[in-house]
């Protein structure tokens, strides 16, 4: 047992791992394609602009040294299901791998076809097909992303899926119900506008630099304006999306909004923590204060989760021992308790036992009795692998940071969008001349990439210990590995991600140093030719 | 309604071509190791390189497809291959992700390691990459050490369905008969390479010399080892599904070939066409099209492969320690309703070859010469 816990830590850190630093280009490539293809647009239907054509090309060499490194990390992470998720990979593969097959069909493909076009056909092709390559590539990206969230999106609201006990696995029965799941449209839209945001950052941020150090000032100006709506356009949808995401968490995954806000004992009328520290001695066994300090807006988490403001919301606690509630229209609604799951878990476990052996003997009365007990008790399915319920409770310090964190800083690009375009936009250019505001600029970058992240702790981490929720938890996914093999493999990951994200930043600093001139040199375009 | 079975070997067919696509793709990795023998020539490395690089993006998309398209179809393949042969894939893994950094970095300022550092990387991905996966598709004919039992799920201190060889995946590589495939492959790869260069690069006399050098040699040595592999795999023993479980069969493969004679001609006609394009290129001095005969020809014979491996009621993963785990199309497959539903999306395949084509012709219709790979205006490798 102590070898099964151990595989399953290492098998966590070493996917954490690979999806965090596959979270650092990701975004980037997500919103710098967009933000390349508005730019060349522009380049084009402006007289051919060589101003525009600099712009375009600089930003195109940062996401072609971004793009190489995320690439790199994706393939990782598809095929780590298999090689650390085994159990994960026979037990959903059925409706987890059709959306991988699909992104790979319609995304991977466009993308790399076209983005050699877009690195190599300047001079091979002529400016239309070549501004089409750009936006396929973006194009393609963003559909990569659709595929992989509806995926993520239905490990955490698992649906148009039934088990199939004679198979031992669950197995698709609508498409439509898994790919236009709310929680997966969400999902995505909140997703790829933060990639948005993020890339609108990171070009505000080095035009920034730019006016600091009074290079490139026209270019820079050019830039911030692009890069500041499609910003500033992402940071409302995430803002948007996200509202629309805590009431799907609210409904389908309540033990991770109740570890989002620290909640361990809920109410009508649910107050939310808009800054807080967590009392460390607090743990769902103790009566402990969760906070040692917080500040609280009234209502807020009733009305954030559910829309009114009067609403339950169910703390830790509440879910762990069974929540009794009267809705608004006045019917009683009484959840199981975790230890009653736990229960039903452990039941629909011995009905798929009775199952087998029924099939093994050609019982069909048998197999039919034992499949309406397993469905009776599917929906707990997973809980019959927990030892006590205080296990089906994420790590709630890291959930509680990581959802304040993102806030936090979500609120300040919102400014941050709005007066980088405002100030882009007077005259005489005041951002030319602040430093406050140029640094500021420059700050942001780094503060971006941790909300980034954080949203993703938030996800993750929020749903422990479910792979997918209420059905399988981590410590049944895993392959029939040692400790010391995925020990040495996360450790071998760690070493090489980091010697590359080094390259990469180096490479990357290098290139903004020398500017876009030196990309952006003599020799005419073919647009240019085709005007002399 | 389509029968659970025509969508099963529908899926294999889908496999075997995205296999077939692949090993021709690892013209790419075959480029790869030869570009540290040009360490003098800067200029003819850049050729290579960038001629090449044009191309990596769609050798490892079709990788990642590749294991997207069997994780879909045949989960139960993707859960026992991938978890239990970990350090197989774990190397073969490494060696691509050295590689998808490698062509953008290797010259970009800043890029910490040198470019000779970025070019062994190349080259440890075109070697390593290109056995190993030889290595992985071998054992669809000489086996894998494996088991399998469901019921392990309920089983809550150890729950996992698919056990392996402590070795896990180690022994696979050490296996003679594994190693021959992968080698096979890679001189292919090499010789593909080869030819992909004298169709791609123009106005370099020298390197030109050296790639119909390259043909010759790699070629020869392609065709001997291809020759035993098939010698070794026509008169392996495999096995074959009866109404009692699997049963060991002398001659497994070749009697496949002998039952599918389209597969037979499939596999005849690929052998033909790789020798025409290898001796088109090799006797007729200028003639640089040798690709378009060897490609289609390698890809034909993986085609037939994938057949042999897995119909005529042969379990494509044999299991070398408990037989009735081996695992067949029909028992690793996914639901009727997820094949149904994908063969649906798998109809747009045809767009999207037919875009990949027309990509392809209209960034190959100027060869690379030495003048563009001096070209600063250029995005360059």
């Amino acid at each position: 047992m102590n070898d099964l816990i151990s595989v399953v830590d290492w098998s966590r850190w070493q996917f954490a791992l690979t999806a965090m630093y596959h979270w650092l280009f990701v975004p980037l490539t997500l919103g710098l394609s967009v933000i390349v293809a508005i730019m060349e647009t522009i380049y084009y239907r402006r007289g051919r602009s060589r101003e525009w054509l600099s712009a375009t090309k600089f930003w195109m060499l940062l996401f072609g040294i971004n793009f190489a490194l995320g690439v790199a990390t994706g393939i990782i992470l598809e095929f780590e299901f298999g090689t650390n998720w085994s159990n994960y990979s026979w037990f959903v593969g059925d409706i987890f791998g059709a959306p991988l097959a699909v992104e790979g069909i319609f995304a991977f493909f466009m993308e790399s076809t076209f983005i050699a076009v877009m690195f190599f056909g300047w001079t091979k092709v002529s400016p239309r097909f070549h501004l089409a390559a750009t936006w396929l590539t973006a194009i393609g990206a963003s559909i990569s992303a659709l595929w992989i969230l509806v995926a993520n999106a239905w490990m955490q609201y698992p649906v148009g899926m039934e088990f199939d006990p004679a198979q031992m696995r669950n197995v698709m029965d609508s498409f439509a119900e898994v790919a236009l799941s709310p929680v997966a449209i969400h999902k995505f839209i909140h997703s790829v506008m933060s990639g948005w945001t993020l890339s609108g950052v990171f070009v505000v941020g080095i035009s920034c630099w730019f006016l600091l150090k009074k290079r490139h000032e026209s270019m820079a100006l050019r830039s911030i304006k692009v890069g500041g709506w499609v910003g500033l356009a992402g940071i409302l949808l995430t803002l948007w999306s996200g509202d629309s995401s805590s009431v799907d968490v609210a409904k389908v995954q309540p033990m991770k909004l109740a570890a989002m806000e620290g909640l361990y004992d809920g109410s009508r009328g649910q107050a939310i923590t808009a800054f807080g520290i967590l009392n460390p001695a607090k743990t769902v066994d103790n009566d402990e204060d969760p906070f040692l300090f917080d500040i609280s807006i009234p209502y807020g988490l009733s009305f954030l989760a559910t829309h009114d403001m009067d609403a339950f919301v169910p703390g830790i606690n509440d879910l762990i021992n069974g929540v009794t509630d009267i809705t608004a229209s006045g019917d009683t609604v009484r959840t199981l308790s975790y230890a009653e799951r736990i229960e039903a878990g452990r039941r629909s476990h011995e009905a798929l036992r009775r199952f087998d052996v029924a099939m093994a003997s050609g019982d069909a009365a048998g197999m039919e009795a034992a499949r309406e007990a397993i469905k009776a008790d599917y929906p707990s399915f997973g809980f019959g692998y927990l030892d006590s319920p205080s296990e089906a409770v994420p790590p709630v310090a890291l959930t509680f940071y990581a959802f304040h964190v993102m806030v936090i800083l979500g609120g300040w690009l919102l400014l941050f969008f709005a007066a980088a375009l405002f100030l882009a936009y007077r005259k005489p250019a005041p951002l030319k001349g602040s430093r406050v505001v140029q640094w500021l600029g420059m700050i942001t970058i780094p503060l971006v990439w941790v909300c980034s992240q954080s949203g993703w702790i938030v996800a993750e981490v929020g749903r422990q210990p479910w792979v997918i929720q209420n059905l399988m938890p981590t410590r049944a996914a895993i392959s029939d590995l040692n400790p010391s093999t995925v020990m040495l493999t996360f450790w071998l990951f760690a070493l090489i991600f980091t010697a590359l994200l080094a390259a990469e930043i180096s490479i990357m600093l290098k290139a903004i140093a020398r500017g876009p001139e030196d990309h952006d040199h003599s020799t005419p375009s073919p647009s240019v030719s085709i005007k002399k | 309604m389509i029968a659970l079975e025509t969508l099963q070997a529908y899926w294999w067919l889908i496999i075997a071509v995205l296999g077939a696509a692949l090993v021709f793709l690892l013209f790419v990795q075959g480029g790869q190791t030869m570009l540290l023998s040009h360490a003098a020539d800067r200029s003819g490395r850049a050729m290579l390189v960038n001629t090449l690089g044009r191309k990596w993006e769609l050798s490892f998309t079709t990788l990642v497809v590749f294991g997207g398209a069997f994780f879909a179809s045949f989960p139960l393949f993707y859960s026992t291959s991938f978890g239990g042969a970990y350090w197989l894939w774990m190397l073969i893994l490494f060696s691509f992700v050295i590689q998808a950094v490698s062509y953008e970095y290797r010259r970009k300022p800043g890029n910490l390691y040198g470019c000779e550092t970025y070019d062994i990387f190349l080259f440890i991905n075109g070697s390593v990459g290109s056995v190993l996966l030889g290595v992985a598709v071998g054992m669809m004919f000489f086996g894998a050490e494996f088991t399998v039992s469901k019921t392990n799920i309920l089983d809550a201190s150890a729950p996992v369905i698919s056990q392996w060889a402590p070795t896990r995946g180690l022994e696979a590589i050490a296996c003679w008969q594994n190693l021959l495939l992968g080698f096979t492959i890679l001189f292919l790869a090499r010789t593909q390479a080869a030819l992909y260069f004298l169709l791609t690069i123009t106005d370099a006399p020298d390197l030109e010399r050296r790639n119909r050098r390259r043909v010759l040699v790699n070629g020869l040595i392609f065709v001997v080892l291809f020759l035993a592999f098939t010698g070794v795999l026509l008169t392996t023993t495999g096995l074959t599904q009866t109404e009692v479980g699997f049963m060991p069969e002398p001659y497994k493969y070749f009697n496949n070939l002998m039952a599918m004679p389209v597969v037979a001609v499939m596999f005849l006609l690929g052998v033909v066409l790789v020798l025409a394009g290898l001796g088109l290129t090799i006797f007729r001095p200028g003639y640089r099209s040798g690709i378009w005969f060897t490609g289609p020809g390698s890809a034909l014979v993986v085609v037939a492969l994938f057949c042999l491996a897995g119909f005529n009621n042969t379990p494509y993963y044999p299991s070398l320690i408990d037989l009735d785990s081996s695992l067949t199309i029909a028992n690793s497959s996914s639901s009727h309703f997820t094949l149904e539903t994908m063969s649906w999306v798998s109809l747009a395949v045809p767009f999207v070859v037919a875009y990949i084509a027309y990509v392809w012709h209209a960034m190959t219709r100027k060869p690379i010469t030495p003048a563009e790979v001096k070209d600063p205006a250029e995005h360059l490798y």
